[in-house]
């Protein structure tokens, strides 16, 4: 009895939780949305910084297009696809939304974008990284901006195996994004000579990570590949060394943000080869956004802080160029432009949505070689877009091989 | 190498250690919420955010004021503790004679204000907390390498647990908080202050969330949201040892951090419901839990 009015208490409470309304927007403005993890496990990935960036955008663009007001309409999606989708949906059916950026975690993101191809509303994907977005779950609408699983395979995987490590085991995520990212890091080890010998499939959110990285230590495997994010990549990283794994087999982040090297720390994190698609530290354009950036955030911006800044940006020009906010023209207009700010140089959208840029293998910093605050990374590789997301794979109908 | 199953022994081995670590956790945290629920009928939602305050008190002790891992065992549970006596007088006592319902939500928003305002405050990646420097490095047990910190937390989770039963089942104390559960207005007739009592245990039982809060420090990167994932499935671990059962909740807590451990061996998917599975079907088979009374 207590068990079932416990359960019929938390309904109720969850119930209130996500049916908190959003602010609506009147008639007139151009809507911006942003749907991400505001409170779970990536919620500093992207989340409020990512919120951040967006009105840091809309401020520099000057504030209105078209002479009309720019507005932003935020929600947390709570890693749960059916809530992603539909407050997007409530949002273009109530709100007039123009387009959205799509924060972290692949499986909301493949149901939003059912969602964008439905309402014919762009959605700029920032935050999440499987590939099948621009494959398989691709639409004439989606934009897949910042990074995907085949450049994260692409630049750490090759790395790997080309400075002498071979044989492979994944920790992988049990969902859609880690299963993903090891089959695309398993295709490139296999194409470089290598061989990967197992992995295991761990619940996301697990609290030890301690008996699948023992069965990873098992395999007799040279590289320990963490096909995982957020807090799951730090918590086996932090256990990998405490259990003495790291001296035996050499760890691949597959997928790492700068606060998460942060919260680690270099001492934990060095040597660790991992792929980005941005960082704060590479340029004067990127050190002046992070200066700004780091002004309100007290951090310095990830790679999709600085995307969500350039998503924005770069929507809101191709709007200006139109004279118009018609989804069809403005993603014409988008797929013919070339994208040069603080976070790309010559990048171009692809017929299938890959938004093809720059990728950077780097190489975490020992604690004696970071010079000054937040000094974490060291460039291996810069790979030129075309390297990096690699050829059309001819899985989304838009795009023929 | 010799195999049971198609599994080699070491492997065995070296999961029941680990099982064993985690299950040391699960054995604190249930048991904490037993005592509370036990003696006050309170079902304490509000448990995963206390354990998280532990380690936050453990962590922002070290950075602003130097306090090491060894005082903040002491001083985080003591504040935490503190801090849940003010919540029950504050909030908790005006729902006592409610159903059990409104203390459960009462307690689940507690816990998302923590979580909320940790976030605000310290975002949602964490920290990392160090090893301290008596109990760094591992041993090689043979068939596995057992860092040291690991070994301690084991030790003493057992002492603590072991000590918690013994104050309640075996002392004066104990005997008057669990009359006072039986009938409160006749040991009041007797002189003794029970809503004292009522805060003091609330106090207690919040204060072995924080401690194993500290505990969990070093292991895990502290964030506001490492509580969260825990509590559901110390939930469990009370259910199936039995809601209010002290000893119900210690040996299922070690019990299922083994069974979770296989689990992780033999298919690791399931081992985040394994514990849910067999908590399914304990309540069919048994309703009152394992170690609890009809």
């Amino acid at each position: 009895m207590k068990i079932k009015i416990a359960a019929a208490g938390l309904a109720a409470v969850l119930a209130a939780l996500a049916g908190r309304p959003a602010a609506a927007a009147a008639g007139g403005e151009v809507v911006i949305g942003d749907l991400d993890d505001l409170s779970g496990n990536y919620a500093d990935v992207q989340g409020a910084g990512g919120i951040e960036a967006i009105r840091m955008a809309i401020a520099d663009f000057g504030g209105t297009v078209l002479g009309r007001k720019i507005v932003v309409l935020v929600a947390d999606h709570q890693n749960k696809p059916d809530v992603g989708a539909s407050k997007f949906r409530e949002w273009a059916d109530q709100n007039g939304l123009n387009m959205l950026i799509g924060g972290s975690n692949t499986g909301v993101n493949i149901a939003m974008a059912k969602v964008a191809g439905a309402k014919k509303v762009p959605l700029f994907v920032v935050g999440a990284g499987g590939a099948s977005l621009t494959n398989e779950d691709c639409t004439p609408y989606t934009v897949h901006y910042v990074y995907d699983t085949t450049a994260l395979a692409n630049g750490t995987a090759t790395a790997i195996v080309n400075a002498g490590g071979k044989t492979w085991f994944y920790l992988t995520a049990d969902y859609a994004f880690g299963t993903q990212l090891q089959n695309a890091a398993s295709k490139v080890v296999e194409a470089h000579g290598g061989k990967n010998l197992g992995s295991v499939r761990v619940p996301l959110g697990a609290s030890d990570f301690s008996s699948f990285l023992l069965q990873a230590q098992g395999s007799g495997a040279q590289v320990l590949a963490l096909a995982n994010a957020g807090g799951d990549f730090s918590n086996s990283l932090k256990a990998a060394n405490e259990f003495g794994i790291t001296k035996t087999m050499k760890p691949a982040a597959l997928l790492a943000f700068i606060n998460n090297i942060h919260s680690l720390g270099l001492q934990t994190a060095q040597g660790l080869y991992l792929t980005t698609g941005w960082y704060w530290d590479l340029d004067d354009d990127t050190r002046a956004f992070a200066k700004r950036f780091y002004a309100k955030m007290q951090a310095e911006p990830t790679m999709d802080h600085a995307g969500a800044y350039s998503a924005t940006m770069t929507y809101l020009k191709a709007v200006k160029a139109v004279g118009s906010l018609d989804p069809d023209k403005v993603m014409a207009e988008l797929k013919k432009t070339r994208i040069n700010d603080l976070f790309a140089k010559g990048g171009y959208i692809r017929p299938d949505g890959v938004m093809v840029h720059t990728m950077y293998v780097m190489q975490v910093k020992t604690p004696q070689e970071s010079k000054y605050p937040w000094d974490y990374y060291r460039v291996v590789k810069r790979m030129s877009g075309e390297e990096a997301f690699g050829p059309v794979t001819g899985l989304c109908a838009l795009a023929p091989k | 190498m010799t195999q049971v199953f198609g599994v080699p022994v070491a492997v065995i081995l070296g999961q029941l250690m680990l099982g064993l670590v985690n299950g040391a956790f699960y054995a604190l945290l249930s048991l904490g919420l037993a005592v509370i629920f036990g003696l006050m009928g309170v079902v304490n939602f509000a448990h995963g955010a206390f354990y998280t305050l532990g380690a936050f008190a453990a962590l922002l002790g070290l950075k602003w004021f130097g306090v090491n891992y060894w005082a903040a065992l002491v001083l985080a549970p003591l504040t935490v503790g503190a801090l849940g006596i003010v919540s029950e007088r504050l909030l908790l006592r005006h729902v006592y004679k409610l159903e059990p319902l409104y203390g459960l939500l009462l307690t689940f928003g507690l816990a998302l204000v923590v979580e909320g305002t940790l976030r605000e405050g310290f975002g949602a990646t964490g920290e990392s907390y160090p090893v301290p420097r008596a109990l760094q490095g591992a041993v090689n047990l043979g068939f596995m390498i057992l860092p040291i910190y690991r070994a301690w937390v084991i030790l003493a989770s057992l002492v603590i647990c072991g000590t918690t039963w013994f104050l309640i089942e075996r002392t004066r104390l104990g005997a008057t908080l669990r009359s006072a559960t039986e009938n409160a207005p006749l040991l009041q007739a007797f002189g003794v202050n029970v809503p004292l009592l009522m805060a003091a245990t609330y106090g207690g039982g919040v204060a072995l969330a924080a401690l194993a809060g500290v505990l969990a420090a070093p292991v895990v990167l502290v964030t506001p949201l490492m509580g969260n994932s825990l509590v559901t499935v110390v939930f469990a671990v009370v259910v199936i040892g039995g809601m209010g059962s002290i000893l119900g909740s210690v040996v299922s807590g070690l019990a299922l951090g083994i069974i979770e451990g296989f689990t992780k061996v033999v298919y690791p998917e399931a081992s985040n419901v394994i514990v849910f599975v067999i908590m399914a079907v304990v309540l069919i088979v048994r309703p009152a839990g394992l170690f609890g009374k009809e």
